[in-house]
């Protein structure tokens, strides 16, 4: 944290006591920052985990599931048919208990929420309910790690295309001001408050269902391609239409906002000096717009790497993409609440660090940023 | 006023405001003439309606306007009754007091493919002895075919295209196929023959005051204006029912958000201190809570009604940045001189709040307000889309997933899915390209640019 604290305070270095000063306030900031963002975690895992129980409501289900389990088995079961009817009550009675005790549903939610709590802060995701990964593992961890990948694939390539892309023509359509694509981009921006998956159903329509060039969805081709070439370009062809999806669902409305963002900037009077010494175009993006934009810059891209995260739920569900965000929909539908709260917790961490470490980051790019005086 | 006027002017500026407010006046029209013409309880008992209201539809067929597009016509549907053009009715007495009325059902054929089904419907009135009936088929060149005869109860459906016999006399073609084909062709697509057909009816009634009313049902390969669904239903009803309600949630949901979301802001600006930080922090907790998530609990675990959706929608909703922006306006304002004002004449906390404070950004209000109604039409969709729709209503959401459940794509059945998307999307597109106008004009910072 050095660092900061010589950008923070440039001017004041010779004095010792005002070092000091700066470091007491930045630790305190920190400090107070910190705990803050460590109860809105808290506060907002509770409440995710007393959601996922709509508050004991779900037990309620997912005991009268369990009985209607168990009589059926225990009724179809052919090794069972001879027994008389007082032992098969107590089987049935035992074989309930046993399952109540294994989902943990004979302890009252408000003793089993503080130890979903407590475990999910500290990252112990425990055991899924019902769902299992494909190496039939029930550990909340292995499932997760085993979809990350899928969707850091397609939420990693299409966010990372679409930021990059949009800042770039933003900032070059914030010089031609009015031209005809500025016009364009404009009259299209609009088409951003269409979501993703409905693009996912138009181009599904077009490009799988009546061309029959890219498949419908999935991941990879059945038979999976043997050699790591074939498998990487059956991949890729799979992730052409959700991704094109996600980047078009916000291409234009981002290009839009980037531009007018880069165009109030430039309209500062600095720029216009610069203009008036005569400095070339690209000086004046990198040196006079750029620069002073940077914060915001950084604060969506970290914000954009969040989002990565969490998955797109409905475009992975309406591509059948194996993903996090698809994982969260199908553990949803089992009531399967250790796995909602594993998606969630790390989500909220991620979150709350990101916040946290941009504050620091906003001084360290930003001169006129002081941590921890004034504004909030 | 005046001011209203010139702002109206303004937004006239636009061309994209002009698209957008022609479709929002008509998607309100649509929705209010709808609302009125087919009512609620009518509309959903017709939705939720059986083989009674939908027997007579084809099943999965395109709406009938896909034959203008098209140079060889699908087929259209017939049905008809006596009294019809067409059906012709003769009667004859014999000696033994029997009347035997002889009823036929001409239409003219041309086209290229066949009819999905062939089925006659019979009314019939008698004491004792039952009606008997017997069915011919006459092709456009003469030949003449005998399908079936029976005797009839009351009412008797007779589908002619499951008639077993008639399947093998016809060399093991389906009915609906047989009874059409081109027996000479020599092309390896089936093809019918073109021309007037000719089904008769003879019916033969034993009592004196008895009788007997049949009706010939063709179904088509279109039917309607918007096609049918897999459970023979026609697909007009939700595209219709789904405008009212995709409005009615958007624009709820959005004026929920908004006006809850300022008033709150207000209070927490002009209040500070306590008030204001605990604002602060739900606003931070929400941002932790997974929206998409938590209403698809909801949903699962509670309770599919579009209104509790729409209620659990908006209070997600208030929290939200939107709070903050607001906030740095009040800010603003609240220094203003005119508040000092009130507040040294002694104006309420109520009063300042609710009279200076929020009527002076309610310009702000409507742009964002407008924009944010596609995102709430969308959500009810995406919800939809996910099996989560409203259990009773029919909307343009769940007609899509319906159509993805049924693996519409798949099957080429695109206008399942394309009716309702197209219109969820120039929902989406007219609010959106309406509020995009009014932030320009409402918003200081973006005027010119």
């Amino acid at each position: 944290m050095g660092s900061d604290v010589e950008v923070i305070t440039p001017k004041v270095e010779k004095q010792k006591s005002g070092l000091v000063n700066t470091l007491s306030r930045v630790m305190k900031y920190s400090g107070v920052r910190l705990l803050s963002l460590f109860i809105t975690v808290v506060i907002g895992i509770y409440l995710t985990i007393m959601i996922a129980n709509m508050g004991g409501y779900v037990d309620q289900m997912m005991k009268a599931a369990i009985q209607e389990n168990v009589t059926m088995q225990i009724s179809r079961n052919p090794a069972f048919k001879n027994m008389d009817s007082a032992t098969k009550t107590q089987l049935t009675q035992e074989r309930i208990q046993s399952e109540i005790e294994r989902l943990d549903l004979d302890q009252p939610l408000v003793i089993r929420s503080g130890r979903f709590l407590k475990n999910a802060l500290t990252l112990n995701l425990g055991r899924s309910l019902f769902l299992s990964s494909n190496s039939g593992s029930r550990n909340v961890k292995t499932i997760i790690l085993e979809r990350l990948p899928y969707t850091l694939l397609l939420m990693g390539t299409s966010q990372l295309i679409l930021f990059v892309s949009t800042l770039f023509l933003a900032l070059s359509l914030s010089r031609k001001y009015g031209s005809f694509v500025d016009k364009l981009v404009i009259a299209l921006s609009p088409t951003s408050s269409v979501p993703p998956w409905f693009y996912g159903i138009f181009f599904i329509l077009l490009f799988a269902a009546v061309l029959k060039i890219l498949p419908f969805g999935g991941v990879i081709d059945a038979p999976v391609p043997k050699d790591f070439l074939g498998r990487a370009l059956s991949v890729g062809k799979h992730l052409i239409l959700p991704a094109s999806s996600l980047i078009l669902a916000s291409f234009f409305l981002s290009i839009y906002n980037w531009r007018t963002f880069f165009l109030i900037y430039s309209s500062e009077d600095y720029v216009e000096t610069a203009k008036a010494k005569g400095l070339p175009s690209r000086d004046i993006e990198r040196r006079y717009i750029l620069r002073p934009t940077l914060p915001t810059i950084i604060t969506s891209f970290a914000l954009l790497l969040i989002t990565i995260w969490t998955g797109a739920i409905i475009t992975e569900t309406v591509f059948q993409w194996p993903g996090l965000g698809r994982i969260t929909y199908q553990a949803i539908g089992l009531y399967d609440t250790p796995v909602i709260v594993g998606t969630t917790i790390i989500y909220a961490y991620l979150l709350a660090i990101t916040v946290f470490l941009l504050d620091f980051i906003y001084a360290l790019v930003d001169p006129r940023v002081k941590i921890g005086t004034g504004g909030n | 006023m005046k001011q209203f006027m010139s702002n109206l002017r303004e937004i006239l500026k636009y061309p994209s405001a002009i698209f957008g407010s022609i479709i929002v006046l008509a998607l309100v029209v649509t929705a209010i003439v709808v609302v009125i013409k087919i009512p609620y309880d009518e509309a959903i008992s017709t939705w939720r309606g059986g083989e009674a209201i939908y027997g007579k539809n084809p099943r999965t067929v395109p709406p009938k306007w896909v034959n203008w597009f098209r140079k060889d016509k699908l087929v259209e549907s017939i049905d008809m009754v006596e009294g019809d053009e067409g059906v012709t009715v003769t009667e004859e007495t014999t000696e033994g007091g029997t009347l035997i009325k002889t009823t036929t059902f001409s239409f003219d054929y041309q086209y290229e493919g066949f009819p999905t089904e062939l089925t006659l419907y019979f009314i019939a009135e008698y004491n004792e002895k039952q009606p008997f009936v017997s069915l011919k088929w006459i092709q456009p060149d003469g030949t003449e075919l005998k399908i079936s005869n029976f005797a009839i109860g009351k009412t008797h459906t007779f589908p002619i295209n499951q008639e077993e016999k008639l399947k093998k006399k016809l060399g093991n073609v389906a009915p609906s196929v047989g009874l059409f084909l081109d027996q000479e062709s020599e092309s390896a697509v089936q093809t019918p023959v073109k021309g007037t057909y000719q089904l008769v009816v003879e019916q033969i009634v034993f009592e004196p005051d008895s009788f007997v009313q049949p009706e010939f049902v063709m179904l088509g390969e279109v039917f309607g204006w918007a096609g049918t669904d897999h459970l023979r239903r026609d697909l007009l009803l939700p595209i219709l029912w789904g405008t009212p309600i995709a409005l009615s949630f958007g624009l709820l949901a959005a004026l929920g958000t908004s006006v809850l979301t300022m008033i709150i802001a207000a209070i927490g600006t002009w209040f500070g201190g306590i008030v204001d930080g605990i604002i602060q922090r739900i606003t931070e907790i929400n941002l932790v809570l997974p929206f998409l998530s938590i209403l698809i609990m909801v949903g699962t675990f509670y309770s599919r009604s579009i209104w509790t959706i729409l209620g659990v929608t908006v209070a997600l909703s208030i929290f939200t940045a939107g709070i903050k922006s607001y906030r740095a306006i009040f800010l603003q304002v609240k220094e203003s001189t005119y508040i000092e004002a009130a507040r040294a004449y002694g104006a309420s906390d109520a009063r300042i709040i609710f009279r200076y404070l929020i009527p002076r950004i309610i310009p702000l209000l409507l742009p964002g307000l407008v924009s944010a109604v596609p995102s709430f039409v969308f959500l009810e969709a995406s919800l939809a889309l996910l099996g989560l729709g409203d259990p009773v209503l029919p909307t343009w959401g769940k007609t899509i997933n319906e159509a993805y459940t049924n693996a519409a794509l798949y099957r080429g059945q695109y206008y399942w899915i394309v009716q309702p998307a197209v219109l969820l999307m120039l929902t989406g597109l007219g609010f959106a390209s309406l509020g995009f106008a009014l932030d320009r004009v409402f918003n200081p910072r973006l005027r010119g640019m």
